[in-house]
C-alpha cells in the first residue's frame, strides 16, 4: 500500500510539473491518467520496494554529492588525455569483486562506474564485474573499494 | 549570444559523429555515433527552446531523450540477436 | 538576481561547450572502440549537466521549464550508464577486444578470459 500511494503521488507531481494547465477539465483528465497507470502497474505487480525503493531515498543525496566529486576529478583527467600532444593513458581490463547482494544496489555500483569516465562496466555476473580502465589510475581507486563500500552503505 | 555559440559547438559535436559514423570501423562505433548524435540533439532543441524564447520545445527534448535511449537498446538487441544466430549456425 | 545568474550561466554553457568538444575531438582521436567510449562518457556526464546547469540559470518566468529541464538531466544521467553498459557487453560479446593506446595490439585480459 506504502508503494502504490508513493507511486501514485510521484506520477500526480510529475503531471503537475509537466503540464503547466491547471483548468478543471485538464485536472480531471491528469488525475484519470494517473489512476489508470497506478492500476495498470498494480496489474503488472511491479509496484513493490524494487520499483519505488523509499528506503533508499534519505541516503541517496549524499552518495550523490560523493559521486559528482568524483565524475568532476575523472573528467579533468580525460581531458589533460585528450588534449595532451602524447596522451599516456594505459588501457586495461580486470575482474572486480561483486560484494553487493541487493540488485539495485549492483545496478547503482555498475552505473556508478559508468558514469565516471575513464571506468566502465563490461560485463556483471553472479559475483563479480568485468572493467575496462583507461588508466591505471582509474583502476587503483575502483580496486581501493571505496566506491563500492559507499554503494554498500545505502542498501543496510 | 552564449547561446547562439552553445548551438554552433552543438551542431559541430553532431558532424563529428557522423563522420565516425561514416568510418565506422565496425558497427558498434556506428551505433556509438548515433547514441552521441541522439543526446546531443536532445541538448540541441533544448538549447534553442531557448535561443528562440519558446519553452514548448523542452517536452520535445525530454521525448527525443526517451526515444533515443530506446533505439538505442532495440538497435543493441537486433545485433546481439544475429550474433547470437550466426554462433548457433557456425 | 539577474546581475549574478547572468554571467554564471554563461560560464557554465562555455564549460559545457569546452567539454562537449573535449569529447568530440576524443571520439575522433582515440584509436580503440572502448577508449571512444570513454570519450564519449565525457560529453554524457559533466557536458550535459553543465549546459543544462546553464540553460536552468537563464531568467524566465516561470518554474516550468527549470523542472522539465531537471527531468532531462534526471534521464540522461540515469540512462547513459546503461546505454554505454550495452554497448560495451554487446561488442564484447561480438568479440571486439579492448586494445592498446595505439589500436595496435590486444591488451592483457585477467585469466579466464579470452
Amino acid at each position: 500500500m506504502r508503494y502504490t500511494l508513493g507511486m501514485a503521488g510521484a506520477l500526480a507531481l510529475f503531471w503537475l510539473m509537466n503540464s503547466g494547465h491547471y483548468s478543471p477539465l485538464l485536472l480531471t483528465l491528469g488525475a484519470a491518467s494517473v489512476v489508470l497507470v497506478t492500476w495498470i502497474a498494480r496489474r503488472m505487480d511491479v509496484v513493490d520496494r524494487e520499483s519505488m525503493p523509499l528506503h533508499l531515498l534519505s541516503r541517496v543525496p549524499r552518495y550523490f554529492l560523493w559521486l559528482s566529486g568524483q565524475i568532476i576529478a575523472s573528467n579533468l583527467d580525460l581531458v589533460r588525455q585528450t588534449w595532451s600532444r602524447n596522451p599516456d593513458y594505459e588501457p586495461q581490463v580486470a575482474r572486480l569483486p561483486l560484494p553487493q547482494q541487493s540488485d539495485i544496489c549492483r545496478v547503482v555500483y555498475a552505473n556508478s562506474i559508468n558514469l565516471t569516465p575513464g571506468t566502465l562496466t563490461v560485463e556483471i555476473s553472479a559475483d563479480h564485474l568485468l572493467v575496462h580502465s583507461l588508466s591505471a589510475r582509474g583502476m587503483a581507486s575502483l580496486e581501493g573499494g571505496e566506491m563500492s563500500r559507499r554503494v554498500s552503505e545505502l542498501e543496510q | 549570444m552564449i547561446l547562439a555559440l552553445t548551438v554552433i559547438v552543438l551542431l559541430l559535436v553532431m558532424v563529428v559523429a557522423l563522420l565516425r559514423a561514416f568510418a565506422g570501423p565496425n558497427v558498434f562505433d556506428r551505433v556509438l555515433a548515433a547514441n552521441l548524435f541522439g543526446t546531443k540533439t536532445v541538448l540541441l532543441i533544448a538549447t534553442i527552446s531557448y535561443l528562440f524564447g519558446s519553452p514548448d520545445f523542452l517536452d520535445i527534448a525530454l521525448v527525443y531523450a526517451l526515444i533515443n535511449y530506446i533505439s538505442v537498446i532495440g538497435v543493441l538487441r537486433i545485433t546481439e540477436l544475429r550474433n547470437e544466430q550466426q554462433g548457433a549456425d557456425g | 538576481m539577474s546581475a549574478i545568474l547572468e554571467p554564471l550561466s554563461s560560464v557554465c554553457l562555455l564549460l559545457g561547450s569546452f567539454l562537449l568538444l573535449t569529447g568530440a575531438l576524443g571520439f575522433l582521436r582515440f584509436a580503440d572502440f572502448y577508449a571512444r567510449l570513454h570519450a564519449c562518457g565525457v560529453t554524457e556526464t559533466l557536458a550535459t549537466a553543465l549546459i543544462i546547469l546553464g540553460l536552468m540559470l537563464q531568467a524566465t518566468d516561470s518554474a516550468l521549464p527549470q523542472f522539465k529541464l531537471l527531468l532531462i538531466l534526471l534521464f540522461v544521467l540515469f540512462s547513459s550508464p546503461t546505454a554505454s553498459h550495452a554497448l560495451a557487453k554487446a561488442a564484447w560479446n561480438a568479440g571486439v577486444r579492448p586494445r592498446d593506446r595505439r589500436g595496435r595490439r590486444d591488451i592483457a585480459l585477467p585469466p579466464g578470459d579470452r
